[in-house]
């Protein structure tokens, strides 16, 4: 197990590099600074500006700068927020967008498990056809078409819910609501076909036919074994989520790491584009190091054979 | 094919009819502006409102998913193109040369789809200098889009082509003597084309999904093109005084996913009953 985990953190960190890398190397290629306004600044203006940022330097003397104040958490000055750190905006933003996507993995896992198991358990009956319709379109539904529904409906025409900002539990309800609409549907359609094939099985035969009750039978053979092929696809559901908070966040103005990227991208912001392209990867290998990890603890096949496959 | 199947038939061959007929339908110039009628609500007159310079909803919707579903298309050829051939070099030639195109595929799974195809498309809208203005955004978000598409079909290809190296007829085209490019081209490649095709049939909605996405947020198409997410990025804009410049941009693209979706899990059933 520890030989499997090392393995493991060695190739996230590999990972991480090699986005920092490429990132650094793309943003770097691209014309167009922050500085490039309508009106020209003075030459000498232009060179303090890129002296002040360090950006007269050769690119490679950056790029092992970069690095070098990378280990130590220093992610540079943002060009657009004057007198911000990257580290320092991030520190601000990440929090928001964690506990929205933990609060939409809650619903969605919790969700997507009720509702698979509903309609998996009665197949063909209305439960069951409902679940179908609703996962179908919750599986093809772009988030910001999830979003103006719910925004017409909750926060236009009932009032019930604020419809934008970030000022207490009422703020996340909506936004929760809509990043969880793919990776529920997603999870009850995994959970109603797991729950199928799980029922079709020797060993659910052979517990029922010696005398458990279907309660238990339920909960200790099928609904484990439907956990199990959750658990499975919950890296890319979590990394859905964060795809998602692009969207969401825009939408209902969540000051976030999603919101960021995007006015940093029209901003031409290069530190704060890479600090947050940074963190979503560490966020998403840690979160595919923690189902592995996870995984291989509830299954033990999985950490016998070699950290390499 | 079942019933499912034919509703998204219709609802892919309604929406492409639209799109391709665009302004006829209408009856109106997708810009043409008419400011007497900015902001007004669906009518008799025009059938689902215009927008704040008084251009025709509908037309616009036309036009929209002419740029949607041409740059959608356009995405998918991409990845199949650059997935088949690195998908069946990873496969067939196996060893360090399978690990290495892999292991650089691997490193795109780290990072939220939205996010490449935001940076690809900053980078490749300057790469592609030399085409006229007016295009370079267009393809760029294509090209972004491909790139992100191929990875799965790549890896699609790639185990495809490995279960098909082991097969006897691959044993008896080599036995008798054929190139190994000529079993590639000859042989496994047709053996493996109908997954592919259900592979492209999903391919097609992920990328109008996508697109539509980073539209949305304002770093995909831009003027003078719009998409239906660009047309969904403005309606939301307006959404609290005029619902419908926001509700009918979301049911064309709920619209064509479903169909998509639909028509995809048909062709799946149909022409890939190994998997099912």
């Amino acid at each position: 197990m520890i030989r499997y985990t090392l393995g493991r953190v060695l190739a996230g960190l590999l990972v991480v590099w090699v986005v920092a890398t490429l990132t650094f190397l793309l943003l770097r290629f691209l014309p167009g600074g922050p500085f490039d306004k309508e009106r020209s600044l003075p030459p000498e203006i232009m060179r303090n500006l890129a002296h002040r940022y360090a950006l007269d330097r050769p690119l490679g003397a950056q790029y092992l700068d970069y690095l070098a104040r990378l280990a130590r958490g220093d992610l540079g000055p943002s060009y657009k927020y004057v007198g911000r750190d990257v580290a320092d905006i991030l520190r601000d933003a990440v929090p928001v967008s964690l506990e929205l996507g933990a609060l939409a993995f809650a619903l969605a896992v919790s969700g997507g498990i009720a509702l698979g198991l509903a309609a998996g358990a009665r197949r063909g009956r209305i439960v069951d056809r409902l679940v179908t319709l609703g996962s179908l379109v919750g599986v093809s539904a772009p988030s910001f078409v999830i979003g103006a529904g719910l925004i017409l409906v909750f926060g236009l025409f009932l009032r019930w819910l604020p419809a934008g900002l970030w000022e207490g539990p009422l703020y996340a309800v909506l936004p929760a609501l809509t990043l969880a609409a793919l990776p529920t549907a997603y999870a009850a359609q995994l959970t109603r076909a797991q729950v199928g094939a799980v029922m079709d099985q020797d060993y659910v035969r052979t517990a029922r036919a010696l005398g458990v009750p279907e309660a238990r039978v339920r909960r200790r053979h099928v609904l484990r074994n439907a956990l199990l092929a959750v658990m499975t696809y919950s890296g890319p559901l979590l990394a859905n989520l964060l795809t998602g908070s692009f969207v969401v966040e825009h939408i209902y103005a969540v000051p976030g790491m999603g919101r960021y990227f995007v006015s940093a991208v029209a901003n031409r912001d290069y530190p704060l584009v890479l600090g947050v392209t940074l963190v979503y990867a560490a966020l998403v290998v840690l979160a595919n190091l923690a189902v592995d990890l996870s995984y291989a603890w509830l299954d033990p096949r999985i950490r016998v054979g070699s950290p390499s496959e | 094919m079942s019933a499912r199947g034919w509703v998204g038939a219709a609802l892919v061959g309604a929406l492409m009819l639209l799109a391709l007929a665009g302004d006829r339908v209408a009856g109106y110039r997708f810009d043409a502006q008419d400011p007497a009628h900015a902001l007004e609500a669906p009518s008799h007159t025009h059938w689902l409102g215009c927008d704040a310079l008084g251009r025709d909803l509908l037309a616009r919707l036309c036009e929209g998913g002419r740029v949607s579903l041409l740059v959608a298309v356009g995405a998918t050829a991409l990845a199949l193109a650059v997935g088949l051939v690195y998908g069946a070099l990873s496969g067939w030639l196996g060893g360090r040369v399978d690990a290495f195109l892999m292991r650089g595929v691997e490193v795109l799974y780290a990072l939220p789809d939205v996010l490449v195809i935001v940076l690809l498309i900053e980078v490749l809208a300057v790469a592609l200098g030399p085409l006229p203005d007016l295009w370079r955004r267009l393809v760029a978000i294509a090209v972004a889009l491909g790139f992100t598409g191929f990875v799965g079909v790549a890896r699609l290809v790639r185990a495809l082509v490995l279960q098909a190296r082991e097969e006897t007829w691959v044993e008896a085209a080599r036995a008798s003597g054929a190139r190994p490019s000529r079993i590639l081209i000859r042989h496994v490649l047709p053996n493996i084309a109908a997954p592919l095709l259900v592979s492209a049939a999903f391919q097609i909605p992920a990328a109008i999904l996508a697109e539509s996405i980073v539209s949305f947020i304002g770093l995909g198409i831009k003027p003078p093109f719009s998409s239906w997410g660009t047309l969904a990025s403005d309606g939301f804009e307006a959404m609290r005084s005029f619902p419908h410049l926001i509700v009918f941009p979301c049911i064309a693209i709920l619209g064509s996913l479903l169909g998509f979706h639909l028509l995809g899990e048909a062709l799946r059933e149909r022409l890939d009953r190994r998997q099912a």
